[in-house]
């Protein structure tokens, strides 16, 4: 499977950027021109220059920083979230995929109950009762995803469980263990991995809506869900305040949707 | 095929409704349940062909799949050798599934894509403690040969092979755990003619060799004519005619039988034969007709108002020879 990853170049590129992505936000402190938390009002809403080369916002602090600083907690949220989902999902929607009957019936009525239920207000009712921390916000994000994951578990193993291979393995003795790690999982985690990367470019808009009401992480914290929220009403004036961070949510979209796309190659045995 | 001391296969009484989903969310009238298996009883001596025959949807595979208990029976016995499978624990059952073993009819469907045909085989090996590491390697070559394949195609994924070598490596599957009685879902339906004469072939010769037992499932009665030694032809989930094969091709009693015969292709252009056309289709089995399930679309001339209301039961009709009809004393 290595080789077949490092094979696509498109693969790689995704991985390189997500890569370069992870390690500019890591390094953050040590390459960001600028303050990102303290600016200098008298050099508000400057268009990008030698001085500021994404420019400033209203509060005249630097937008690359700001930028920089703000991927630690969009790429955290981003897959964090997806992780938590992916885990929870997989695992409830392969359990009422393959018991049916009862277990089918609690997991698909919660999902139901989760989908059913306006997220937004989920996470609202969340912040108010704790604190809104990173990790609260991540697990917020991935409990709301969960659903969809699971549906779509489920609905693969629905199929796949039928299959005569299935039902050869049980007919040589094959414990229900074995025959969902071995038989029905493998041959179900295509789809659900370029919906787990998918996943990830909504969690990040998923964040910057908790951002937007104020439910994110608390200002003057970076990230890039704020900043495009925190520049919608200058982008007449000032378009690069939210050009560039929704730019680094386009681009972070594509590359691990680039990934998601090499890796279900890479699981697909007849490609 | 009553049920005898020394068959190694001997089912009695099995039933199988599959229940009707209720309608509107849940909570709607429950839909009539699908008699998929009616009453189906049948034995099977060591080292014989059962041929099962019948249109798709008349209960055949439901048969072949509840014997093996991947489905749930919801009645009857089926005894393995004296031993009731359906009463076994799970422990004792896993014991059992060594001995019975199922070939499938999609050589697509019955083999995981994401395992080499190596992986496939060394599976049941491996559950059932048969063999590992080199040991298992050999014994799957050796497998591998006596269905008629390089050993080779060890490492190939399922993927690289036809449809006929994928049958094979199914059949080397059932083989891996050295059972006595093989159940073959209508394991030639989805292949090539000339690569159906090999597999049929194939599975004569193991038969031979193994001494093994077998329930040939097919919906058309040429292919098991050559393999089978008795026949049971099943109509709307209820066996309607049991013979011996020589028997039943050269004198059917049941109506359905005849016209099943009749189906058959005779490859010479200039034979004289008359063929008997069933019109309408087959009854849904979620609502069997009442009275002989076969009387809509019976074309026996004597057919009349009793075969509408009183089902008739199988009985003996010449020496060996069973059929369910009120009239087959005086066959088409």
């Amino acid at each position: 499977m290595y080789h077949r990853v490092v094979r696509s170049r498109w693969t790689l590129t995704g991985l390189a950027v997500v890569v370069a992505l992870a390690l500019a936000a890591l390094a953050a402190p040590l390459i960001a021109p600028g303050d990102p938390y303290h600016g200098h009002l008298a050099a508000a809403l400057q268009a990008p220059s030698r001085a500021f080369p994404l420019g400033t916002d209203a509060q005249g602090r630097d937008v690359l920083s700001r930028l920089l600083f703000g991927a630690r907690l969009s790429l955290a949220v981003g897959l964090a979230s997806q992780v938590i989902a992916l885990a929870v999902g997989l695992t409830l929607g392969l359990a009422a995929g393959f018991y049916g009957r009862s277990v089918d019936a609690v997991v698909m009525r919660a999902a139901d109950v989760t989908l059913a239920f306006p997220s937004l207000l989920l996470l609202i009712a969340v912040a108010a009762a704790v604190k809104p921390t990173l990790p609260v916000v991540c697990v917020v994000i991935g409990i709301v995803g969960w659903a969809g994951m699971a549906r779509l578990v489920r609905a693969q193993v629905l199929v796949v469980r039928r299959l005569d291979y299935v039902h050869a393995a049980r007919a040589f003795g094959a414990s229900d263990a074995r025959l969902a790690a071995r038989h029905v999982l493998p041959n179900v985690l295509g789809p659900v991995i370029v919906a787990a990367t998918l996943g990830v470019g909504g969690a990040i808009m998923a964040e910057a809506a908790l951002s937007f009401v104020g439910l994110g992480a608390p200002p003057p914290t970076p990230s890039w869900g704020a900043m495009v929220a925190e520049g919608r009403d200058l982008l007449r004036v000032a378009p690069w305040v939210s050009l560039f961070p929704g730019l680094a949510i386009g681009l972070t979209v594509l590359a691990v949707n680039l990934i998601g796309d090499g890796l279900r190659d890479a699981l697909d045995v007849r490609a | 095929m009553t049920s005898s001391a020394s068959a190694l296969v001997d089912v009695q009484g099995l039933v199988k409704h599959f229940p009707g989903e209720r309608a509107f969310f849940g909570l709607g009238r429950p839909r009539a349940v699908v008699r998929a298996v009616d009453d189906v009883s049948f034995a099977i001596t060591p080292g014989q062909t059962l041929g099962l025959v019948g249109e798709s949807g008349c209960g055949k595979s439901t048969v072949g799949r509840t014997i093996l208990r991947l489905i749930e029976p919801d009645a009857g016995r089926v005894l393995i050798d004296g031993l009731n499978l359906l009463t076994l624990g799970s422990r004792e059952l896993r014991a059992l599934r060594r001995r019975m073993q199922i070939v499938f009819q999609d050589p697509y469907g019955s083999l995981n894509p994401r395992l080499t045909v190596r992986q496939t085989l060394a599976e049941p090996l491996a559950i059932h403690h048969l063999a590992t590491g080199a040991d298992a390697g050999r014994r799957i070559a050796a497998l591998l040969e006596e269905v008629g394949l390089d050993p080779g195609f060890a490492t190939s994924y399922a993927h690289e092979l036809s449809g006929g070598q994928r049958q094979r490596v199914g059949i080397a599957r059932a083989l891996s755990v050295e059972p006595q009685f093989l159940v073959l879902d209508e394991p030639v339906s989805a292949l090539d003619v000339s690569v159906q004469a090999q597999v049929l072939n194939l599975l004569a010769d193991l038969q031979q060799r193994r001494r093994l037992t077998y329930l040939f499932i097919a919906h058309d009665l040429a292919v098991v004519k050559h393999i089978a030694d008795q026949v049971a032809v099943m109509y709307l989930g209820k066996i309607v005619e049991w013979a011996p094969a020589a028997r039943l091709y050269a004198a059917p009693r049941h109506p359905y039988t005849t016209s099943l015969l009749s189906a058959v292709p005779v490859p010479d252009p200039m034979a004289q034969r008359r063929r008997i056309v069933l019109t309408g289709d087959v009854p849904s089995p979620a609502h069997p007709p009442a009275g002989c399930p076969f009387h809509p679309r019976c074309p026996h001339p004597k057919k009349d108002a009793r075969c509408r209301t009183e089902p008739p039961a199988l009985r003996e009709v010449a020496p060996g020879q069973l059929a369910a009809c009120h009239y087959a004393e005086e066959p088409l």
